[in-house]
């Protein structure tokens, strides 16, 4: 069993988790709508957000594995890791529920996902750069598709405004982590790696505040109580769910070295 | 693949001197491989039976999605992950086209759709049987998407134009798809523990009957294949091409060192071609009928989607008719 917390783990590799691992988890998340889109239209645009989530996942966990040297790859990382030792956002290991719950956990990603990718296109660390600049083009059509969505659901009809604005304040209490930082995230602004967590917190809000008030919902107080931990590997009850079943096979299987 | 027993309404073929003259063109033009295009004038039966034919192929691809979102979540590698989720999107894409053809003949999605989830509309057989194990997604994409390239390489050629430039960009999709699955299989033969070498011989097992049913009865029970084929809707019969599926997929069996549940599958050295045993005509109607594994899990599947996004599609509509009214 892979255990990350137990080894010395740089700022960088913890960060590099922190990317992977929301990728992998709103991309597993993706892969469980299967099938349950409202329409065939957003079916294929669901598995083409979860292909892109995927595909980001693999690139920063390949980066971490490379950076640890025991010889890991990205595969290990995602599935032989238990639930301590994962560092994605809370935000994105909600449960899918309505439609509602789902965009509005995507948008309020996406808001954060493309102002961050953006300020890592600029990162000393060239590969980083590279992986940012890649991943933000498909983070821009996620949030454009996401913000469309909030807007059209809650500037559509009651019912879709009440779900949509029930939505948002079920998913509010998690966005603090989207906007606090702690010493890591400051030690890779420092580094020059990763941008400046108070400008991105700023931009944030405002792609957040525009979108609410184009989808005439009311956004919940910053000043309100958030949930947080998931950066430093203390999750909500449902992720050990997800992680059992996406890990099911390489952990019945340990001796199976390929697939 | 995916179009079985497909209604043609009519069970005796009219000579071109019964017809009339605007059918008798019409023929004409199908016997001088000139395809037909939604403008052209054609017999109200053609219309229907290729309205038939396609809906159902378009519901086979997005039912066909279930048994591999099955195993999505699952899978057990990233990029086995990203190759499923490709795989299955691509699906989806496959069934948007096809619906697309089937306007062109003045059907409607959303009806054809309410006939498949309420029991009317058929879809492939095959997609009624369920994924157990992580080998299903090697040989749903192997034996599958096999049957169904060997089923829609003729449909390229079909008489319809809309539905066969549709086939055309279908088919090189699924071939990439057959060689992926297939790959699956073949690192777990070669490479695999010996647990995994069993899922992928209990996964042969369970989908090679079901397999060879995707190409429908037998010739000699299979009432509208006649029409069909006058109308070239249709360019082989089932038997033939259950037979050309049959004689390319053994080699590869072969290859990856597994057996068919079939003692009786041998080589024909004068004929040139594999003989297989009798198939389980009775387990066919029964699941073509509702009566398989999944019918029902499938078709709820289906209707749940489609009626817990009722709200969705309303708002979007709202919404669009809001901004109208703004913008005007």
């Amino acid at each position: 069993m892979h255990n990350v917390a137990q080894k010395t783990q740089t700022p960088l590799i913890a960060y590099l988790l922190r990317l992977g691992d929301s990728a992998l988890v709103l991309g597993q998340r993706s892969a469980q709508l299967c099938g349950k889109a409202p329409a065939l239209e957003e079916e294929m645009a669901l598995m083409n957000v979860g292909l892109d989530l995927f595909g980001q996942a693999r690139n920063w966990l390949t980066y971490a594995a490379e950076l640890e040297g025991e010889g890991h790859d990205a595969d290990h990382l995602a599935f032989r890791r238990d639930a301590q030792d994962f560092r994605n956002l809370l935000i994105v290991e909600q449960p899918n529920g309505d439609f509602a719950d789902t965009m509005g956990r995507q948008f309020l990603f996406d808001a954060w996902h493309v102002h961050l990718l953006d300020g890592l296109t600029q990162s000393s660390d060239p590969r980083i750069a590279e992986v940012a600049a890649k991943s933000l083009k498909e983070a821009t059509y996620h949030l454009r598709r996401s913000s469309e969505w909030v807007m059209r659901l809650g500037d559509g009809t009651e019912e879709s405004h009440t779900r949509m604005q029930r939505a948002l304040d079920n998913l509010w209490r998690f966005t603090g982590e989207l906007t606090q930082f702690d010493e890591i995230d400051q030690a890779m602004f420092e580094a020059g790696i990763a941008p400046d967590p108070e400008i991105l917190a700023t931009r944030w809000k405002a792609t957040v505040e525009e979108v609410l008030e184009e989808a005439t919902l009311v956004r919940p107080s910053y000043d309100t109580w958030m949930y947080t931990g998931g950066k430093v590997g203390h999750h909500t009850e449902h992720l050990g769910f997800l992680l059992a079943e996406m890990q099911y096979l390489p952990r019945t299987y340990p001796d199976a070295t390929v697939w | 693949m995916y179009a079985q027993l497909v209604e043609t309404g009519s069970s005796k073929l009219k000579t071109l001197d019964e017809m009339s003259p605007e059918e008798r063109q019409f023929q004409e033009r199908i016997n001088d491989e000139i395809k037909i295009e939604p403008k052209n004038w054609m017999p109200d039966a053609y219309r229907k039976t290729l309205i038939r034919q396609i809906s159902q192929h378009a519901h086979s691809e997005i039912v066909g999605m279930l048994p591999e979102g099955n195993w999505l979540t699952r899978a057990p590698t990233l990029k086995r992950k990203l190759q499923l989720m490709a795989k299955i999107q691509d699906e989806a894409g496959h069934g948007l086209y096809l619906y697309s053809a089937m306007e062109t003949l003045g059907a409607d999605r959303d009806e054809e759709i309410d006939k498949l989830h309420d029991g009317r509309a058929k879809y492939s057989s095959i997609f009624n049987y369920p994924t157990l194990n992580w080998a299903d997604m090697g040989t749903v994409g192997w034996l599958v998407d096999g049957a169904a390239i060997v089923n829609q390489v003729p449909l390229q050629r079909t008489s319809y134009g809309p539905y066969s430039r549709a086939m055309i960009r279908v088919c090189k999709e699924e071939s990439f798809h057959q060689r992926q699955g297939y790959q699956i299989l073949l690192t777990m033969m070669q490479e695999g523990t010996d647990d995994q070498k069993a899922m992928v011989q209990d996964s042969i097992n369970r989908m090679w009957w079901p397999a060879l049913m995707m190409f429908g009865p037998s010739d000699d029970n299979s009432p509208n294949s006649a029409q069909s084929m006058a109308w070239k809707i249709k360019r082989h019969s089932n038997d033939e091409l259950r037979q050309r599926f049959l004689d390319q997929t053994v080699p590869q069996l072969e290859l990856l060192g597994c057996t068919a549940p079939d003692p009786d599958l041998k080589y024909n050295e004068e004929t040139g071609h594999y003989e297989f045993g009798e198939i389980d005509w009775q387990e066919f109607f029964d699941v073509v009928k509702g009566n398989g594994p999944c019918n029902r899990e499938r078709i709820e599947a289906r209707r749940s989607a489609i009626d817990n996004g009722a709200w969705v599609r309303e708002a979007a509509v709202a919404h669009a008719a809001k901004r109208q009214s703004r913008a005007a």
